[in-house]
């Protein structure tokens, strides 16, 4: 067989320019234009709830405390039909549920899907290079997931407002605290951190699982345990709670981290998270059994018990988050979620580069 | 210049080494062939020359000494990968978008032209081509990035006859026409000699045989004779020995030059029959290539 041998192109120096980025936007919006149209329809079709529902809200809350003389019958009526409507709970956990889903099913596949099917053999030997390859989907992927969450909490933000304003407790309104669980996952910055830290462990999984399903499923349950650390444990201790004594009537909008009792400066007992951190019936019977047993034992009045433990000695403490800390720990929460995503990133560009096969 | 160089290379999954101490060396301007069984480390040593391995240890350069798997080694190479994945969901035009993009060169009007020839149309997806159809789908983006070395890893291993022929013959013309170097693994020995002037041999992750077609036909002999004075023949090493009830056929390492003993008959050999000679026994070798270069250095010098 004769071979010809032509002369080195001109192009073909030992150091080419790299192929440029924005040749990448073009591969990166073809492969996933279905996956962020998807996202588009799902935040769509909920905003198009929301905004609905969210409307009929506004209109009975605003009718609600508009609604004069406050102690009558028909405003007593527009009360109890807006806290009927405690809408929170019944979609609350179903909007937690969003920037999992966002963050798991665009970010798992970026990577296993290539993985799974082989054509990372295809991608990963293109001039383009394969950590530009991924750092070109990645970020722009990232971006998207994150500021569409962010525009969709905006309506959250607008949805939760009733139930939030100062106030609400003096009109027997529901009030709920901006910093409860669910709740402060759905406003400010966190909404979009954690679709964005999601995304990022999809990404990271799909690596190191090299399947969609599986990969899907792990950063599910990673999501979970991780929120429920967060509301759990971290997010109480981002800066340290404000400690009230003898504090009965905490702001409803206050976040009630632990109540306690002391005697003589040490620990005595813990109070009773379901009934505003008053003592225990055993407890109750030992030290003031004549107001637990009394005639009218049936209705305590908190007031009575607390007079009851003071003179015995007793000071109840109450740590809680004011409201006020509602943007400070939304950066601190949203702050690290970045830094954590930021950093599963690096790491998944760096295992591709590192390691194919 | 050689297109692949490898050094003391070794590739180690878990506790099996899938590729040992391969030491190569394939000059440019060949159609090379990678024979060997399935598991000899034939696509192990592919994914470390693009790259898509870490070598275990060695080293492997490509193009005249560019690190595996860097910019500017992958901007020259082409690489078709086992069962040539394409992604089914986008469409050959998309594909051929696809790969324009992410390279620094792309022949658009060529690519067209050949998808044209082979009848495979443009906006049809590539999940919906048929196996053959995809194999010369792969291979138009591969050529048409105009690389100057292209690695196909069991190209053809899934291809109808016909399909294989047409995708065989694309190679070739690629290889004539534009000075393409060309390695390809396989373990179908047909067709071969047609195709390639090159040749390593694999097994058990080592490599066998490495040398030029013709150096290695001109350096083997088929012998036959009786049976009963195989055992006794030791003029030149035997790679192979084949017996039958009177008759022996001894694959010798030997030129035409060399002596034939009394009573026994000489015939070259052909490529496919030294490559089954070869992997019939694992523990024969052909020194691979850098040694006998070295030789003809030193002749060279010695001059």
């Amino acid at each position: 067989m004769t071979t010809l041998i032509t002369p080195a192109r001109p192009d073909e120096d030992t150091s080419p320019r790299p192929v440029p980025w924005r040749r990448m936007a073009w591969v990166t919006w073809r492969q996933h234009r279905i996956a962020l149209a998807g996202v588009a329809a799902l935040l769509g079709a909920l905003a198009l709830c929301l905004w609905l529902v969210g409307l009929h809200v506004h209109h009975v809350y605003a009718a609600a405390i508009a609604c004069r003389p406050a102690s009558s019958i028909a405003c007593g009526d527009l009360v109890y039909s807006f806290n009927g409507m405690d809408t929170f709970m019944a979609n609350g956990f179903v909007m937690d549920a969003v920037p999992a889903l966002i963050g798991a099913f665009v970010g798992a596949p970026v990577l296993a899907r290539e993985l799974e099917t082989g054509t990372f053999r295809y991608a990963w030997t293109q001039g383009f290079g394969r950590w530009r390859w991924t750092l070109g989907k990645l970020v722009p992927l990232a971006v998207f997931v994150a500021a569409a969450a962010g525009a969709f909490s905006v309506l959250l933000s607008w949805y939760y407002q009733p139930y939030l304003a100062a106030g609400n407790q003096a009109l027997a309104l529901n009030e709920w605290s901006p910093l409860a669980g669910g709740l402060f996952l759905l406003r400010g910055v966190v909404f979009a951190a954690w679709t964005l830290a999601v995304f990022a462990i999809g990404a990271l999984l799909g690596m190191l699982i090299r399947r969609i399903v599986p990969a899907i499923a792990a950063t599910l349950v990673l999501y979970t345990g991780l929120t429920f650390a967060a509301g759990l444990y971290l997010r109480q201790n981002y800066l340290t709670p404000l400690i009230g004594r003898n504090l009965l009537n905490p702001p409803a909008s206050a976040w009630i981290v632990s109540q306690w009792w002391i005697k003589g400066g040490k620990f005595a007992f813990a109070g009773d998270p379901n009934a505003d951190g008053m003592p225990r019936m055993n407890v109750l019977q030992q030290v003031c059994p004549h107001i637990s047993s009394g005639p009218s034992s049936g209705k305590l009045s908190p007031a009575a018990v607390l007079q009851c433990f003071s003179q015995h000695g007793y000071t109840m403490l109450t740590s809680y988050q004011p409201a006020s800390r509602f943007w400070p720990l939304q950066w601190i929460e949203g702050g690290w979620l970045l830094a954590l995503s930021v950093l599963l990133i690096a790491a998944t560009v760096w295992l591709v580069r590192r390691r194919a096969t | 210049m050689n297109v692949i160089e490898t050094s003391g290379l070794g590739k180690r999954y878990g506790s099996t080494w899938a590729l040992r101490e391969c030491t190569l060396a394939i000059p440019a301007g060949h159609v090379a062939a990678l024979v060997g069984p399935n598991g000899a480390g034939k696509s192990t040593l592919l994914n470390l020359a693009v790259g898509l391995a870490a070598p275990s240890a060695g080293v492997v350069t490509v193009l005249g000494g560019r690190p595996a798997g860097s910019p500017t080694a992958l901007d020259g190479i082409a690489f078709v990968a086992q069962d040539t994945p394409v992604y089914k969901n986008l469409s050959a035009a998309d594909m051929l978008h696809l790969t324009r993009n992410l390279n620094r060169r792309f022949d658009q009007r060529y690519a067209e032209a050949r998808l044209g020839e082979l009848g495979i149309p443009l906006n049809r997806k590539a999940g919906r081509l048929s196996g053959g159809q995809q194999a010369q789908l792969a291979l138009t983006l591969a050529l048409a990035r105009r690389p100057r070395l292209l690695l196909l890893d069991e190209p053809v291993a899934m291809l109808d006859p016909i399909a294989r022929h047409d995708f065989m013959a694309t190679v070739l013309t690629a290889a004539v026409d534009e000075g393409l170097s060309v390695l390809l693994s396989s373990h179908v020995l047909t067709e071969l000699e047609r195709v390639a002037d090159y040749l390593i041999l694999m097994s058990r992750g080592r490599v066998q045989v490495a040398g030029e077609v013709d150096d290695l036909l001109a350096s083997h002999r088929m012998l036959t004779g009786p049976a009963a004075q195989a055992d006794s023949y030791a003029a030149r090493p035997v790679v192979h020995a084949r017996r039958a009830e009177a008759q022996a056929h001894l694959m010798v390492r030997a030129t035409v030059d060399d002596p034939v003993p009394p009573g026994w008959e000489a015939h070259p050999v052909g490529l496919e029959e030294l490559a089954l000679a070869y992997l019939r026994e694992p523990a024969a070798a052909a020194l691979p290539g850098p040694a006998r270069h070295r030789e003809t250095r030193l002749s060279e010098v010695a001059k």
